[in-house]
């Protein structure tokens, strides 16, 4: 409620020293005859204002945000009557605490509210109160400390221009960073986790370790008490999933984008093309809806009816419609490699007499190698880290197998069940997650960086 | 290139290659013969290789129409939902036992109030009591009250709400049935098949029970069914003369005086069976005044039995069924029935996430492609920032969940599953996306443009937001609708932030906890509820309807303002 009401006051404050300013700086020169005499247009003293007010205003904000709440707490938790953390575990003290807030908030409670609970919860709302307002204070002191700096400096000889774009092209600079930020946030954020993770487990048995079965029990005689963290049967899931994709995808995508860029009629291209990039844009959740729904039952009773044995969640079932959602990936890829193919080579080719599948699959399919082996790549890092696909259609069962009938599991269907059920932090269990998550991250990683690497090469070749 | 030419023509060609140029090839072998007899056999090759390129373009096209086939024809009985009309009594002494809100002094907050304790469930028992009086013992009943939907108390609440001059009254009101209710008539549960009969009925009474009848016909109507059970579906009980049904056979019900009876035990002319609905009276019927019902579905694999299916079947004949289009759907949160069900809380969770990504991703993506492609020097800093970039569109989208979990929520403290973290996470993975899109659109605008600003004295920053900018904007917005495109299609990372919470409010702000549409789709995919299936099938139709529609836009887009230079 504040937030927007406080976004809405500097958005305000801009708009009025922009205003103001701009005025003032023609004002400055004597109206708008004397104009040519300030160093930049007007309206660059206004966007000069409107930085002083905004940034300054925008950053106490962040801040705030970030840490009030910690402050907060730790004030009341100072002045907390000891009665009320004596003798309590830490989790208790926070169940208080949570209570607290609640009760200050005006939310329900989960515990009984003592004296000394309505006292601390009073003080809590009392700093809160005071916290806000101090940040209404500061917000408006820096508006009108920005104001008034930048009305003083609204001088002909004031270089505005220079100062505004430099802000923007520093701005700009920041924006550029945030890609690099971001992978630096990927790759620290699941590091860190994995370190704590690898602490407890060995490494040893992490990559080479044959059973996996990450539950913890709380108890010590429970069934499966110990945890067993090996993942050879992940890999293997998610390798025999990817590869029936593959085989599904690489054929009919290349013959596809073949047969739309060499034989099709335009008419035809123009509308089968898009049709199959239909396939692209379907969200992966669909997919995963056809697969359990309705392709893995078809599978079963077609193995039924053939006498095998299929399980309901069949690794068949994942990987065919992970195939039919890489199709357009590897048709579009090929597409593009397939045209950058010189039509000299064709020509050339043509005119020694060779037939057009003679010329495609002898001249044309040759040059184009590298760029379509770049290309799978690609797709083959795509359907690794594919994920509601596996969580809908594939199983939970981490068999070691090879048999595409029987139900297999993956990488990315273990990283969503270790985080989306009952989770505590810093359990062995959790922390399994982004050890996951990390040899996802490199391995997908290396592929696209090989891939990228040759489908650049092979671009470079033809230009 | 690494071109191998086709097989060249030789003078010393193998010549047992071509026994059946045996003839011609006393006259010295010219090369075109030799040509020409491999001619067949590539031709045929050609033939095959563009067959299977074909076959290759049809089965993609095959797995489209499949894929919208199965969702739609799953998806589109969702937009309609079966409503049962009853005769409810809106009784004062429940209602309005103070006749506080009858004498009109309350504002409608005060009238909301006294309508929370008031036991509206009662009103809609009471009615379905009064339609099937004969219904006595509880269990009985408590399967006639299974026939509403647990929403019906709320439906009716909100309806004296709005018009309190209803208490007092009775009134034919069109209730919400329950979903499995709901199934039945929209041919999900059971086909109902009709067999006309050819002889005249006899109703005998058994006299060791009283809801049990005998039925005899005079003509053939009973053995047809019974030969087809004797060799379709014999059990134990089967012998030359007759069988008795049990709940793993098609059921059979015979329609008879307004009345309906169950077949437990069927001969070659008669039949006894359970009277579900009672009979008018016992008097003989004549042929076709009285009918077979063939329920083909057995009572063991339906939610819905025969005796509930009676009643329906009563209620469906006397027109107090009916499908109305289902705006519940698209105005209510989540719910674990699937009547109640809708999609409004996942759509406006979806909406919030949708404008604070735009919000987010747009001035970065534009400043950051600005930038890059007009300003960085090359250096090591801006090649290691278009390496990130590449690498960043192509990192799986469940590592971007684990970096909300980790560092948004964990670290920065951001509230779990609100539309603000999710759009945190969607932002940096669209980014990619909208950045590379957006310097294209930079990279087309021609250098003369750049140059006769600059010539002109305009700044850099001036050449750029002022020229530069605006031709490149086309470009830069269908990158920018993909982007978001494919932010409303993202489920994986959302599943980690706590998106996947069972939320039936529908949220207010960016703050409120939510769910969005595809994490929707994908918790009602687990259900195990028939009706869920289509009000999935349902919920993926109305979320493909929006990427086709921002696609398209794109596309327009595109068409509209795309400028050669």
């Amino acid at each position: 409620m504040t937030l927007p009401l406080l976004l809405l006051l500097i958005l305000v404050a801009m708009a009025l020293a922009y205003q103001l300013v701009r005025k003032q700086a023609i004002k400055n020169v004597g109206g708008v005859s004397g104009i040519k005499q300030l160093h930049s247009l007007p309206a660059y003293y206004g966007y000069y204002a409107a930085l002083w007010v905004g940034i300054p205003a925008l950053l106490i904000l962040l801040v705030w945000f970030g840490l009030h709440d910690r402050i907060i707490t730790a004030l009341m938790i100072e002045q907390m009557p000891a009665s009320l953390t004596a003798e309590q575990s830490s989790g208790q003290v926070s169940l208080i605490i949570n209570d607290i807030k609640n009760l200050a908030t005006g939310n329900i409670t989960s515990g009984r509210i003592t004296e000394d609970i309505q006292a601390t919860a009073d003080h809590y709302a009392r700093l809160r109160d005071i916290a806000q307002m101090t940040l209404w204070g500061l917000i408006m002191a820096a508006t009108l400390a920005g104001m008034s700096l930048a009305w003083r400096r609204a001088k002909p000889e004031f270089r505005a221009r220079n100062r505004v774009e430099n802000t923007v092209l520093v701005v700009m600079v920041v924006f550029s960073s945030i890609a690099i930020i971001t992978t630096l946030g990927i790759v620290l954020s699941v590091l860190f986790e994995s370190i704590l993770f690898f602490q407890e487990i060995p490494w040893t048995q992490f990559f080479f370790g044959t059973e996996w079965s990450p539950q913890i029990a709380l108890r010590s005689d429970q069934v499966g008490a110990s945890g067993a963290f090996g993942t050879i049967p992940l890999f293997t899931g998610t390798l025999l999933i990817s590869a029936i994709a593959m085989l599904v995808a690489v054929p009919i995508g290349l013959l596809s984008a073949i047969y739309l860029s060499e034989y099709a009629a335009p008419a035809v291209r123009g509308i089968a093309k898009p049709v199959l990039e239909v396939l692209a844009g379907i969200p992966t959740v669909v997919y995963g809806f056809f697969a359990a729904l309705t392709v893995a039952p078809y599978i079963r009773e077609l193995g039924d009816s053939l006498g095998l044995h299929v399980a309901s969640e069949s690794a068949l079932a994942a990987g065919l419609v992970m195939g039919i959602m890489i199709i357009p990936f590897v048709s579009s890829l090929s597409d593009d490699v397939i045209n950058a193919v010189p039509q000299s080579m064709r020509d050339g080719s043509h005119a020694l007499g060779a037939t057009q599948s003679e010329t495609i699959r002898r001249v044309i399919f040759p040059a184009a190698l590298p760029g379509i082996v770049g290309g799978i790549l690609l797709a083959v890092s795509r359907a690794i880290g594919e994920t509601m696909i596996v969580v809908m259609a594939a199983g939970m069962a981490a068999n070691l197998t090879a048999n595409p009938l029987d139900s297999v599991t993956t990488v990315t269907v273990q990283i969503v069940t270790l985080l989306t059920g009952d989770q505590e932090f810093d359990s062995a269990k959790t922390l399994a997650a982004f050890a996951l998550g990390l040899t996802l991250f490199v391995v997908t990683l290396i592929l696209n960086i090989i891939a990228l690497h040759i489908v650049r090469k092979y671009r470079e070749q033809y230009e | 290139m690494n071109s191998t030419p086709p097989p060249s023509p030789t003078p010393n060609a193998d010549p047992r290659a071509d026994d059946n140029q045996q003839d011609s090839a006393s006259a010295g072998r010219r090369p075109i013969d030799i040509v020409n007899a491999g001619l067949k056999r590539r031709y045929a090759a050609e033939k095959r290789f563009r067959f299977m390129g074909a076959t290759a373009v049809a089965l993609g096209l095959t797995f489209v129409a499949l894929l919208f086939f199965n969702i739609i024809s799953n998806g589109y009985t969702a937009f309609q939902q079966t409503y049962v009309q009853l005769p409810v009594y809106f009784d004062p002494e429940v209602i309005d036992p103070d006749g506080l809100i009858q004498a009109g002094d309350l504002n409608a907050d005060e009238i909301n109030k006294e309508l929370i304790r008031v036991n509206f469930l009662k009103l809609a028992r009471d009615a379905l009591r009064e339609r099937f009086p004969e219904v006595k013992g509880r269990s009985a009943k408590r399967k006639l009250y299974g026939l509403l939907s647990p929403g019906v108390p709320q439906q009716l609440r909100e309806m004296v709400a709005h018009h309190p001059e209803l208490i007092g009254e009775r009134r034919e009101t069109w209730l919400i049935a329950d979903d499995d209710v709901d199934m039945f008539m929209k041919g999900r549960s059971t086909p109902v098949k009709r067999i006309d009969t050819s002889g005249s009925a006899t109703i005998v009474t058994v006299p060791s029970s009283d809801d049990t009848l005998q039925i005899i016909s005079s003509g053939a109507d009973f053995n047809v069914v019974f030969e087809r059970m004797r060799t379709a579906t014999p059990t134990d009980k089967t012998t030359a003369d007759g069988t008795t049904l049990d709940s793993d056979m098609p059921s059979y019900l015979i329609a008879i005086n307004h009345g309906l009876v169950k077949v437990e035990s069927i001969t070659a002319h008669d039949i006894t069976g359970q009277v579900l609905l009672p009979l008018k009276n016992q008097d003989p019927a004549t042929p076709r005044s009285w009918e077979l019902l063939e329920l083909s579905n057995p009572q063991s694999a339906r939610r819905l039995k025969d005796q509930e299916l009676a009643w329906v079947l009563s209620l469906k004949d006397a027109g107090a069924l009916k499908k109305r289009f289902n705006t519940l759907f698209f105005t209510q949160g989540s719910s674990r029935e699937p009547e109640l069900a809708g999609i409004g809380g996942a759509f406006m969770g979806s909406l919030f996430t949708l404008t604070l990504t735009l919000l987010f991703s747009f001035p970065i993506a534009v400043g950051t492609a600005i930038y890059l492609e007009e300003f960085a020097p090359k250096n090591r800093w801006t090649d290691l920032i278009e390496i990130n970039i590449n690498n960043l569109a192509a990192v799986p989208s469940i590592v971007f969940g684990l970096l909300g979990l980790a560092v948004f929520i964990n670290f920065f403290g951001v509230p779990r599953s609100t539309p603000l973290v999710a759009a945190m996470v969607l932002t940096l993975m669209t980014l990619p996306t909208i950045i590379i899109a957006s310097r294209a659109a930079l990279k087309s605008v021609p250098p003369s443009i750049r140059e006769a600003a600059l010539g002109v004295g305009a700044s850099p920053l001036q050449t750029q937001f002022h020229h530069v900018l605006p031709l490149a904007m086309p470009g830069m917005l269908t990158g920018t609708i993909i982007g978001m495109a494919q932010a409303l299609g993202e489920t994986a990372p959302l599943l980690m932030i706590g998106m996947i919470a069972f939320i039936v409010d529908i949220p207010g702000g960016f703050t409120d906890p939510s769910t969005v549409l595809p994490v929707q789709i994908f918790l009602w995919a687990d259900s195990p509820e028939r009706g869920f299936v289509e009000r999935t099938s349902a919920a993926i139709m109305v979320l493909l309807t929006f990427l086709i529609m921002m696609n398209l836009l794109a596309v327009l887009l595109r068409r509209r303002f795309e400028r050669r230079w």
